[in-house]
């Protein structure tokens, strides 16, 4: 059997996936990307090969996707994340015209063609509003876990309206709203209301078209696949693998390239 | 992916430039140390060279010391010392860079910078330029001149009668001002000559920027304009800026007939609007060279000048001629849709596969806008189109690794384009 893998070296974490010939997810991992962003790549590929039991002379062919992706030594080739991401999210829902990608640092907005390929993008200027991070000084700001803020956001009644979208000042904007006795939920039904108008009016820039798909990391909170339903007025896909997709997209290319060297070998010595 | 391998050429053009250059930032700091010279400071947009040349002064470009400190990355203490006293983190960062080193002692790494006879100032570049130059005037309690030239503002995209004649009689102040600076009358067969050297040089020009429409492209119109427009600005009305153009225009028509580029394959031809990153100019040239893509035109060359779409100077007329340029022939007084309209013609003229803008984080003037042009382009005319943005001279808004990924996505994405369309060509082919 022959296998492909990609590796997605974010700026928080770093996504693994393998793939067989067949297209079937084999493998995945998840490991924190810390300071060396080249072990980060090894570990993630070590841990792929392990939960996986598939031999390393049987990875084909590996694609970096991802910050990191020049640092994934290993790797055969590296493909940007949008390119992944896009073709990922086909893979998962093959009717995707819109892909939108929130991760640590990154929002991104992707207008897919029929095969998966990008035809337009957009993504935040050089500034965390509407990204993971936000996120994550939100949910610090209340102590608490980032796991736990989108099912409570869910809750809210009555949400605030954040004046500041901005990933440092948001903690004065929460202590003041504290400070005047709002519910922790109504804070954080506000939080995650206003990175979701921020990151629809910069997807709008690309054209949002159904069906949408959310992927990367923060499609993993409840609160903001509500809160941009919402503010797309329309169903959103998301899949348990939607943190994966920039791994799988690479996966994907790596094994369409393994594919295409098979069968160039195969004619070659025909 | 193919990726071709970096390259830069450096030709004839190149040694002629730095040489005559290299003249120039001597006369320049002879200026400055000796006192042998009258400095006028201009902007690079809408300015009235001829006249200074004319009365042998020097031209001065304070944009020009800026972007020289930017390339040595030598920038960021002279902003932070104007930041210091009180300029603000999103003021122009040429502006910073240049009070900087104006209350300093006035040496870039090309030359030392003479204090103004005379400030020149318009708002043809950029309305914050007015306070740069009235800055620089107050603090060395300078003489300033502001030129008022009317943008274009009629939907014919021409100044009227009376926009021509307001700014002739304008230049007839600047010249009763030099004329007391300098002691000497102007000499108008003199200013008559300098105008047909400038008319001869925008032709020159004009014909070096066109063979860009051959493929392979024998130049690079952004990264290798940029060296050409240093002897346009600092040199045009000399003789000197008449032969650099005159070899420029005889070293590309070589390249072209032997078919050469400046990268080992061309394989996206690309338009590009707004100033470099002045500071990562080779990283920023790296990151599209590696795909292969080269700029055919940029609209950035065409600041200081638009002689590609016809213009010429006449020297029957000089003053009339120079406030047409002023006014009309330079991309910074034209209006939006003129904007538009200028990059459409290069998309379809050279030959383009996209466009690229570079956005300015600290020139919100210049910039303002290309969100609704990368609109019009991507949805309108469906030319693909990438806006990146950092600056044109302060480092901190530099971000490598996510300008980097911008770049990468959009070649990955037309480069998919291109083999698709190459397989659905080879399959009619075959069949």
């Amino acid at each position: 059997m022959m296998y492909s893998a990609g590796i997605d070296v974010g700026s928080t974490q770093t996504k693994g996936i393998i793939l067989d010939e067949n297209r079937n997810i084999v493998a995945r991992a998840l490991i924190m990307t810390g300071a060396n962003v080249t072990r980060a790549g090894d570990n993630c590929f070590k841990e792929l090969l392990k939960v996986s039991n598939v031999p390393r002379e049987d990875v084909a062919y590996i694609v970096g996707t991802g910050y990191g992706r020049y640092k994934v030594t290993f790797g055969d080739a590296q493909i940007t994340e949008i390119s992944c991401h896009a073709r990922g999210a086909c893979y998962l829902f093959p009717n995707t015209k819109t892909v939108i990608d929130m991760g640590g640092q990154d929002a991104k907005g992707i207008r897919v063609g029929p095969d998966g390929d990008v035809k337009d993008f957009v993504m935040n200027d050089k500034c965390a509003a509407g990204t993971g991070r936000f996120l994550g000084s939100a949910a610090e700001a209340l102590l608490l876990n980032l796991d736990d803020i989108g099912p409570i956001a869910l809750k809210a009644k009555n949400p605030v309206r954040l004046t500041t979208v901005c990933t440092v000042f948001v903690e004065s904007d929460i202590m003041s709203y504290l400070a005047q006795n709002k519910k922790v939920e109504d804070i954080l039904g506000g939080v995650h209301s206003a990175i979701a108008a921020r990151t629809v009016s910069l997807i709008r820039r690309v054209g949002i078209e159904p069906e949408v798909t959310f992927t990367g990391g923060v499609s993993r909170n409840i609160g903001m696949v509500s809160a941009l339903e919402e503010k797309l007025g329309m169903k959103i896909n998301v899949s348990p693998d939607s943190h994966y997709v920039g791994a799988l997209g690479a996966a994907i290319f790596a094994l369409e390239r393994a594919v295409k060297a098979k069968g160039e070998l195969a004619q070659a010595t025909a | 992916m193919a990726e071709s391998a970096k390259s830069i050429y450096q030709g004839q053009m190149h040694l002629l430039q730095k040489d005559m250059m290299g003249r120039y930032f001597a006369r320049v700091t002879r200026a400055a140390e000796q006192g042998d010279g009258k400095a006028v400071y201009m902007l690079i947009s809408g300015n009235p060279v001829e006249l200074v040349q004319a009365f042998d002064m020097v031209p001065v470009y304070p944009e020009i010391n800026a972007l020289q400190l930017a390339v040595k990355k030598a920038a960021l203490p002279f902003i932070q010392k104007a930041e210091e006293i009180g300029y603000s983190m999103d003021n122009c960062a040429y502006v910073k860079a240049d009070v900087g080193l104006f209350l300093g002692d006035r040496k870039t790494p090309f030359a030392t910078i003479p204090l103004p006879s005379l400030i020149l100032c318009n708002y043809v570049g950029c309305n914050v330029y007015l306070q740069w130059f009235e800055h620089l005037a107050e603090y060395c309690d300078g003489e300033i001149y502001n030129l008022d030239i009317p943008f274009l503002r009629d939907p014919s995209g021409k100044p009227s009668k009376a926009d021509i004649e307001y700014v002739v009689k304008q230049l007839e102040e600047v010249i009763v001002a030099m004329e007391r600076i300098t002691g000497k009358d102007l000499d108008w067969a003199k200013l008559k000559r300098i105008v047909e050297f400038s008319a001869e040089t925008g032709e020159l020009w004009s014909k070096v920027k066109s063979l860009t429409k051959h493929r392979p492209t024998p130049f690079d119109a952004y990264f290798d304009s940029v060296t050409m427009m240093a002897p346009l600005y600092c040199l045009r009305g000399t003789e000197d800026g008449l032969k650099f153009f005159q070899t420029a225009l005889k070293e590309m028509e070589e390249k072209v007939e032997m078919g050469q580029g400046p990268l080992p394959e061309e394989r996206f031809r690309f338009v590009i609007e707004g100033p470099p990153p002045w500071p990562f100019l080779r990283t920023f040239r790296d990151l599209f060279s590696k795909w292969g893509a080269v700029a055919v035109a940029s609209t950035y060359s065409t600041v200081g000048g638009l002689w590609e779409f016809g213009f010429k100077h006449d020297p029957n007329r000089p003053l009339e001629s120079i406030a047409e340029h002023m006014l009309e022939w330079n991309v910074t007084n034209r209006n939006f849709l003129q904007r538009y309209a200028q990059i459409r013609r290069y998309i379809e003229e050279w030959n383009a596969d996209a466009l690229v803008i570079h956005s300015v984080k600290s020139c919100r003037l210049f910039s303002a806008g290309q969100g609704d042009m990368r609109e019009y382009f991507t949805k309108d005319l469906n030319v693909p189109t990438l806006l990146i943005e950092s600056d044109i001279e302060d480092p901190r808004y530099f971000s490598e690794a996510q300008i980097k990924n911008r770049i990468d996505a959009f070649f990955e994405s037309l480069e998919h384009k291109k083999i698709v369309r190459e397989a659905k060509a080879a399959a009619g082919g075959a069949a």
